[in-house]
């Protein structure tokens, strides 16, 4: 399940070969596993059938272009389609008006208030006053979380006494902006169903009265089918200008944005990642897109890699590789590091054209190949692990016994450290080494 | 206090059918009387897809049908639908799904999941429902990270009668279990329920951190905590499965709440990820009242599936 959308797409390359058109008959197989993805991506079924449809006609007849193979150039078709229905112009927010209201709408824990508090740190970079309206006065505590997250963040939050109806909060939110010559007012409102329409009517109502510049429906990156019912109902009801998608520091492949911005033309402005409050990003759509189809995200991949590496360290390692200083106690280190960065599976699987080694590596971790790995090394001396050329019959068999392993095994840990001693070395040497080499020959594949 | 929303008329099991779902679709497809061929069910497929049900699980369940189908000489629209329905239920009913037993006093009942699930709701509406039923219960406010989760247990607390375990906002989640389970034994509590922080179950660190919750809960005593609830919005696509399956390998889920279903998502990917870790859904989240928790029952369930 949730193969890269490349990976699928490897048996086409193969009936390809050596064909210089790519027909209709091979384009049935290849829009099957496209329709696969796409469904896997929580794209709407309606919304894949047309997409399907419209690849199918760019594809038809398409001459293969040299350098790719045949699925790669239907990725790569697809993979144009997709920025192609996510991108189209940048939706920059409006806030003219002074103050210029911002609302936030959408389903229950969505993350409307998080992304209330990003939005503000944001606006606040670019020069602009922001003031938090806290108009949830359904849920327990709502009040109170935005009321802390402003202080956090050091934005003022208008919030009124229990009981006050939400356009109430509204309207007196924005009397306070104006008084105090604040440039955004960003209004956090409860979640609701868009099936509910006593509260959808309210929603209405605070519209009507405090006139947003900007509705922002806030869209959960994890949602399915629903999506597109969801934004519509919305969008028919609000003035809604863009969407947030949140939660997308998670694996979800976030096909809801594909499938509302083709169902209602509605722009994508803003990503959410993770709880802190500086996570809030503009929108790239050809990141989304290779996401949807499973294709490896490096960008993110570098990012999860700074967050948890200490950089000072990784220096350190970088410069002992590059002068083959590198031990085995930094290879551990390495390890450690990794680990600290989640699933490993995933986190190769962000590495483009690394996707079929994503399953390798995530069962090398599952079936304790790691965890072997490390006892071995954690069962030599320091001066081994600094050389371990000194490690002759003796000595292997006590680190086996010590770990509870196999001289063949220690046997083969010590050759493939060799092996990537001789890659760094070549690294140094200016001469790279094909892809995933490295992690592949440790994974003994 | 907060203020209450307007409220809404619950049916059947809490669930009201809408139309223009999976049911309406689903005749529209198979019309009655008529004979049944391959194109209605790729048909059904589409339907079963369009419900959350995902691609994978879609094309093993009509399998499924249709052997089902074919072995009870079904013919018609009618008998495709009822062939369906049965698969559903029986594949419901086949991991235990619907009995929720508590248990000997105390029971110590972990609640976890993604962000914005329900999980916090979804407590006070089980300690409610326990307390009516003349339980002794607390709430245990383990979610000491996001911000304000604290003050929602409290007001849920008060607002249900039942007494909240919690620490300053920041204090170490363990900390709270234990005191959780050392009051469920010093009071003779019948269950405590422990709220824990929202987490995307691709970060390991907040995954191992849940897992030591568990540890720490199992060390003080043996045996608990005895249900593991995972919180699975029924918005949700296909990643609930990888949900269900990260916090299973995590924590050992026992049970699934499937909440939201008050909206227009029909929850189908609930069906998947409980059928593949053999794991029942227990509770189905049917609105924002305090009452609005139901027992998952299997038969409503797919009757409301089909209706709608």
């Amino acid at each position: 399940m949730f193969e890269s959308l490349s990976a699928r797409l490897q048996g086409i390359t193969e009936r390809l070969r050596g064909k210089a058109r790519i027909t209709e008959a091979d384009l049935d197989v290849a829009l099957r596993e496209i329709r696969l993805a796409l469904l896997e991506a929580d794209v709407n079924f309606r919304v894949v059938k047309d997409f399907v449809a419209h690849v199918r006609e760019r594809a038809v007849g398409t001459d293969l272009l040299s350098g790719l193979n045949p699925g790669q150039q239907i990725v790569k078709i697809v993979h144009d389609e997709l920025v192609a229905v996510l991108g189209g112009e940048r939706h920059e927010l409006r806030l003219d008006a002074r103050p210029s209201v911002v609302m936030m709408v959408g389903l229950q824990g969505s993350g409307k208030t998080t992304t209330a508090a990003k939005l503000a740190v944001r606006l606040r970079k670019t020069g602009k006053k922001p003031l938090l309206v806290a108009a949830d006065v359904y849920r327990p505590a709502a009040v109170d979380q935005l009321v802390q997250l402003g202080d956090q963040i050091g934005v003022e939050v208008h919030t009124r006494s229990v009981g006050t109806p939400a356009l109430e909060v509204a309207r007196s939110g924005l009397d306070v902006a104006k008084q105090r010559g604040l440039d955004v007012m960003i209004l956090d409102t409860a979640g609701r169903l868009h099936v509910d329409d006593a509260m959808m009517d309210e929603l209405v109502r605070i519209s009507g009265s405090v006139m947003p510049s900007e509705t922002l429906l806030v869209v959960d990156a994890m949602t399915g089918q629903e999506s597109v019912k969801v934004a519509e109902a919305f969008h028919a009801k609000l003035p809604i200008s863009g969407l947030v998608l949140t939660k997308m520091d998670g694996d979800a492949r976030g096909g809801a944005a594909l499938s509302i911005r083709a169902a209602t033309g509605l722009p994508v402005s803003f990503l959410g990642t993770g709880e802190r409050t500086d996570g809030l990003e503009p929108f790239h759509p050809d990141r989304l897109a290779q996401r949807i189809l499973g294709m490896g995200d490096i960008l993110t991949f570098v990012e999860r890699v700074q967050e948890n590496v200490d950089q000072a360290e990784a220096e350190a390692t970088a410069k002992r590789m590059m002068e083959n200083r590198f031990t085995l106690e930094d290879f551990r280190d390495q390890l450690n590091q990794i680990k600290k960065m989640g699933p490993i599976g995933q986190l190769v699987g962000m590495i483009p054209g690394a996707g079929q080694m994503a399953g390798a590596a995530q069962e090398a971790v599952d079936s304790g190949q790691m965890k072997r790995i490390e006892a071995i090394i954690d069962s030599m001396t320091p001066d081994e692990r600094r050389r371990p050329e000194i490690i002759k019959a003796s000595r292997r068999r006590r680190i086996a016994l010590g770990s509870g392993t196999s001289t063949a095994e220690v046997n083969r840990l010590l050759k493939q450290f060799v092996e990537m001693q001789k890659m760094m070395k070549m690294l140094s040497g200016g001469k790279l080494p094909r892809l995933g080499g490295g992690l592949g020959a440790l994974l003994g594949r | 206090m907060t203020m209450a929303r307007p409220r809404r008329e619950p049916t059947g099991m809490g669930l009201r059918a809408r139309p223009s779902g999976f049911g309406t679709r689903l005749r529209s497809i198979l019309g009655g009387g008529a004979p049944a061929t391959d194109a209605t069910w790729d048909e059904v497929e589409e339907a079963l897809i369009g419900a959350d049900v995902g691609a994978e699980a879609t094309l093993e369940l009509v399998d499924a049908a249709r052997d089902r189908f074919r072995d009870d000489g079904g013919r018609t629209g009618d008998d495709v639908r009822r062939a369906l329905a049965t698969e559903i239920r029986d594949r419901l009913v086949r991991v235990g799904s619907g009995g929720f037993v508590l248990g000997d006093p105390p029971s110590v009942i972990l609640f976890v999941g993604v962000n914005g699930t329900g999980k916090t709701t979804t407590i006070a509406k089980l300690a409610h429902r326990l307390v009516s039923e003349g339980r002794s219960v607390a709430l245990a406010a383990a979610d000491t990270f996001r911000a304000a989760a604290v003050e929602q247990l409290r007001i849920w607390g008060e607002q249900v009668g039942v007494p909240v375990i919690a620490q300053r906002p920041g204090a170490d989640p363990g900390a709270v279990a234990f005191d959780a389970v050392a009051a469920a034994e010093s009071r003779n509590l019948d269950a405590v329920l422990v709220d824990t922080a929202g987490r995307l179950q691709n970060k390991q660190q907040l995954m191992d951190e849940l897992a030591k919750i568990r540890r720490v809960i199992e060390r003080r005593m043996p045996g608990q905590p005895r249900h593991v609830l995972l919180v699975l919005d029924a918005t949700t696509g296909q990643n609930g499965i990888l949900q269900a399956e990260a916090f299973s390998r995590e924590v050992g889920v026992t049970g699934i709440v499937l909440t939201k279903l008050d909206g227009s998502a029909k929850g189908g990917v609930a069906l998947a990820a409980s059928d593949r870790l053999g794991v029942p859904i227990v509770f189905a989240g049917v609105g924002e009242e305090i009452d609005a928790l139901a027992p998952f029952d299997p038969d409503a369930f797919v009757e409301w599936l089909f209706a709608g």
